[in-house]
């Protein structure tokens, strides 16, 4: 088997064994981000030196008998993660010139366990998409059909992943930008409990929605670097304090008695049968596991989307508010008033979704909307939260499809805002309500990838990576990888 | 005819801790532009505000010092505008739920007839929240700078009730709570610094009739602007009313230099802040614990302490107000009564007279000063056990406040020690009676008055060192014959 086809724990042992050098194995990505990225655009920036300076290093920790199970191993970092001397550009046209003077405490944290950093992966701008198509930096393409979104906001690090140009990447979820991707390229991806892993120096797109995760080839893969990247931190408020669970080493267990909830709400009109069929025989798998099932309900589910855009855009354009041209990003040039550098610097930095959230968020934050809208969706949040602690008293998971159907074409919804955003109907309560939820493969239908979504109580992250590795352990739809990228 | 202005204020207090209210920048005045600019302070993406605890537990002591409730839960919101001094394009504050409710603080007034009356003045809340930073506008060649040193250093905003009717009562209510957040140890007070900051609403009413339009006059530094400002603006506005116009709700600012306001902004122009609660930051719970070990630490405030001065020590109200002006005034005060052992009239008459008066000459305060309480003391001692006389007090003061010693060193050197011993005074006394026979029959004959005349005779005789009280008694003994 070529390096690229190991998994984490194969690729850590092959280099504890001398198979391998760290430099190897970071050489040998390189070479295929070199030979297939023109084709996927999955990275922003590829950081060879740097690569290659971190691979020796951890060669040396290695060679010394030392380091962990990451030690040597490379990552793509999502383009929203800070890090010191590295383009940090969130995918914007803002940014594009700005180096971060630090790094993200996930950066440091991973860096810390010996991984090597191939580079930055792009997504769409500043998060804000379902397909990759708005980063600034051009769209990124499916690697199971070209002429295919990779789904949003992180397609470059999906793409970048299913097609072999890095083992695993970072990534990010808001309404949904981990695990739709991950659905739409047969990656196992996870988005933890709200504040498990640390937001400092993740650029923010809606603070309290946020959550960095993984995705990865497997669900075993996902939990060892899940692991490395959580915890609590002091630089962020909104991190909890409470011990990490050892999600690997929880990856035995049998999933009898697993209570699983089927939200009627989620099998409802809507859901390509091409997708249902596939969940169904999932379900099946499941019960064969020994895990029990039954329908649950969350009736709040159809208030989720015009919630999170009420929330997610009010938030956004606080957040984007320091994006004004006086101290680094993009600064219009020729201006003469004050007024005229804000409104161009502004209005040349951000592309055109980010102005329409912009534009969403401060009206519904404006004086005398404030009550009708961000309030009240303050208060379907609270319900919708409320929906999923009532679930969680009869199951143990819930699970569901994660996107509506398969990977759409390229253009197919980019003037149609409303049907781009009902991409994320499915993922973007677990958001609201802060649970943790993973996507994971779950068949194809007309020869692309289905993946289905598991929702887990709060921190219960090890109880759905097992299930999820039971899961890949009775089938294989997680080990098909894309033809055109052998 | 009948007017009557109605005043609030809002106070932007710099709470002096060492860090910034959500980043561990230093806070210190002065440095060169942005070197105390963290990234939290600049902005920058990605980056997340921490609340410092030192802030919050300074918030909560004003709360409790003014008698306000404390909120168990209370949220930061942020407050959105764009403007250069402003790195994140909001300002980090409270808006719907404070820290700091309803409170009350009494001021003091000249009654006009030499005596004072008093009056409450209502506190309808303190929040906390960050500082902007500065612009410059000189020496950039038609540029503007920005220093962010002062960004992000957190600041309790103090709003009263429309409770104040007059410019010397609004100085009043500024000079107390001024001395108090100084008091608590909570502020510097530098107002040139920008540590203490008053804006003033004003607007006039005729007598008995409901609030008129205010005005909001910014950023008046002094306590003499303020009273200036605030003169000027409700004159302003009875004359405008009485021409006829109508007072329009603006921003003004005052100019120090013409002592009039002028328009800033009118409120058409002003921003919609769009407030939410700050999704960074959680809600902050005092717990009644928390609040409790607060409340067990606060000093004793200045009201309390002038009161238990008058009668502990037996002080007048002038004096006693004087000595706990400031925190440290009062602890050197009460260190002089502690060593020295002498009367506490005797203590205050020095500290607040001959100390304090000194200190203004020579540009100290009582925090540099050159004598300090263990030294007064031991000078008041001596005072005390007679030892030297109150005149010859002076001068050893003189020379402690030259750095030539210790009382005791001093009084010695100059030899300067009182001749108590009654033998020694008996004898001089004997002898400038029998020097002057003349003067002792005039003085048996009844002319009383040149007793003064035997004790400077006497006092020569002794170089000025017998004590005056011995002398007194054993001379006029002796006249008597």
């Amino acid at each position: 088997m070529s390096l690229h086809e190991l998994s984490l724990r194969e690729l850590g042992d092959g280099l504890r064994a001398k198979k391998f050098s760290s430099r190897e194995l970071t050489g040998h990505y390189l070479g295929r981000i070199g030979q297939h990225d023109k084709a996927l655009n999955s990275y922003i920036t590829v950081t060879a030196d740097r690569a290659l300076a971190q691979a020796d290093a951890a060669d040396k920790v290695l060679a010394a008998g030392a380091g962990g199970a990451l030690t040597g191993i490379p990552l793509a970092q999502k383009d929203i993660f800070c890090t010191s001397g590295v383009k940090t550009s969130c995918g914007s046209k803002m940014l594009d010139k700005f180096i971060a003077p630090y790094d993200a405490t996930i950066v440091q944290k991973l860096d810390a366990a010996g991984m090597v950093m191939l580079g930055k992966a792009n997504m769409d701008e500043f998060a804000m998409g379902s397909s990759n198509e708005t980063s600034y930096y051009g769209p990124v393409k499916n690697p199971w059909d070209l002429e295919r979104v990779p789904g949003g906001s992180s397609g470059g690090s999906v793409a970048a992943v299913a097609a072999g140009l890095a083992p695993i990447a970072t990534a990010t979820d808001t309404g949904g930008s981990i695990r739709q991707p991950a659905a739409l390229t047969n990656l196992t991806g996870i988005k933890p409990t709200y504040g498990r892993v640390s937001r400092y120096g993740m650029i923010a797109f809606a603070s309290s929605l946020d959550q960095a995760g993984v995705v990865a080839r497997s669900a075993e893969d996902a939990a060892v670097v899940l692991q490395a990247m959580s915890g609590f931190d002091p630089r962020d408020s909104t991190s909890v304090e409470r011990p990490v669970d050892d999600y690997s080493s929880g990856l035995g267990a049998s999933l009898k008695g697993l209570r699983i909830g089927l939200p009627k709400e989620y099998f409802a009109e809507g859901l390509d049968p091409g997708a249902r069929a596939c969940i169904e025989a999932a379900i099946k798998v499941f019960e064969g596991l020994g895990a029990s099932v039954r329908e649950v309900s969350l009736p709040s589910s159809p208030l989720s989307v015009p919630t999170y855009y009420v929330v997610a855009p009010a938030e956004a354009s606080s957040n984007l508010a320091r994006f004004d041209g006086v101290r680094y990003g993009h600064r219009a040039e020729g201006v003469h008033t004050l007024e005229e550098l804000y409104k161009r610097s502004r209005g040349e930095g951000f592309g055109a979704e980010v102005q329409r959230r912009i534009m969403v968020g401060t009206y519904v934050l404006s004086h005398g909307y404030y009550d009708a809208y961000y309030l009240k969706a303050q208060k379907v949040r609270r319900l919708i939260y409320d929906d999923f602690r009532r679930a969680f008293g009869e199951v143990d998971l819930i699970l569901g499809p994660t996107a509506q159907s398969v990977a759409f074409k390229l253009g197919d919804k980019t003037d149609d805002p409303v049907a781009m955003y009902l991409n994320d109907i499915y993922t973007i309560a677990a958001n609201l309500a802060g649970i943790p939820a993973m996507s994971l493969p779950c068949g194809f239908h007309q020869d692309l990838p289905i993946g289905m979504q598991l929702m887990g109580n709060f921190f219960d992250e090890g109880r759905m990576l097992n299930a999820a590795h039971q899961y890949q352990q009775a089938t294989d739809f997680h080990r098909r990888r894309p033809k055109a990228f052998a | 005819m009948n007017w009557e202005a109605v005043i609030g204020l809002e106070v932007h207090c710099q709470l002096q801790t060492k860090t910034k209210i959500f980043s561990g920048a230093a806070t210190a005045y002065g440095a060169e532009p942005n070197t105390q600019a963290d990234g939290v302070t600049l902005g920058f993406p990605g980056v997340l505000p921490v609340l410092n605890g030192e802030a919050l537990r300074m918030a909560v002591t004003f709360g409790l010092a003014v008698g306000a409730e404390v909120a168990e839960r209370c949220v930061f919101a942020r407050k959105h505008y764009f403007y250069p001094d402003l790195p994140k394009g909001y300002q980090i504050s409270q808006y719907e739920l404070p820290i700091v409710g309803k409170g009350t603080l009494d001021i003091e007034l000249d009654d006009g007839h030499g005596g004072v009356t008093h009056k409450t003045i209502g506190i309808t809340r303190a929040h906390m929240e960050e500082d902007a930073g500065k612009s410059l506008h000189e020496n950039f060649s038609g540029a503007t700078g920005i220093d962010l040193n002062r960004a992000g250093t957190p600041l309790i905003e103090i709003v009263s009730e429309p409770d104040i009717r007059t410019a010397q009562e609004a100085v009043a209510y500024l000079k107390k709570l001024h001395q108090l957040v100084v008091y608590l140890g909570i502020c510097d007070g530098n107002m040139q610094e920008g540590s203490f900051r008053c804006d003033a609403n004003v607007s006039v009413r005729r007598k008995g009739e409901k609030f008129g339009t205010r005005t909001e006059t910014k950023n008046v530094n002094s306590f003499r602007y303020v009273e200036k400002a605030i003169e000027y603006e409700i004159q302003r506005q009875i004359e405008v009313i009485e021409g006829g116009g109508k007072i329009i709700q603006e921003t003004r600012l005052f100019n120090p230099d013409t002592g009039e306001t002028k328009s800033m902004r009118v409120k058409e122009d002003a921003n919609d802040y769009r407030y939410f609660p700050d999704p960074d930051l959680l809600p902050i719970v005092c717990t009644p614990e928390y609040i409790a070990a607060i409340r067990a630490s606060l000093p004793e405030l200045p009201e309390a302490k002038r009161a238990r001065f008058e009668q502990d020590y037996g002080l007048s109200p002038y004096d006693a107000k004087t000595l706990i002006s400031s925190r440290e005034l009062a602890a050197y005060y009460e260190a002089v009564v502690k060593a020295s052992g002498a009367e506490a009239k005797l203590c205050a008459n020095w500290v607040a007279t001959n100390l304090l008066g000194a200190l203004n000459k020579i540009g100290k305060d009582i925090e540099t000063t050159p004598v300090s309480a263990d030294a007064l003391a031991g000078l008041l001692k001596r005072i005390a056990d007679k030892t030297i006389s109150g005149n010859g007090a002076k001068d050893v003061f003189e020379a402690m406040l030259a750095g030539e010693g210790d009382a005791d060193s001093i009084i010695k050197a100059k030899g300067l020690v009182q001749i108590t011993d009654e033998s020694a005074i008996v004898k001089a006394i004997d002898d400038v009676i029998a020097k002057n026979p003349g003067q002792l029959a005039e003085y048996r004959a009844g002319k009383d008055k040149l007793f003064g005349f035997f004790v400077g005779q006497a006092m020569k005789a002794t170089q000025g060192k017998a004590n005056p009280d011995t002398l007194n008694r054993l001379l006029k003994e002796k006249l008597a014959g």
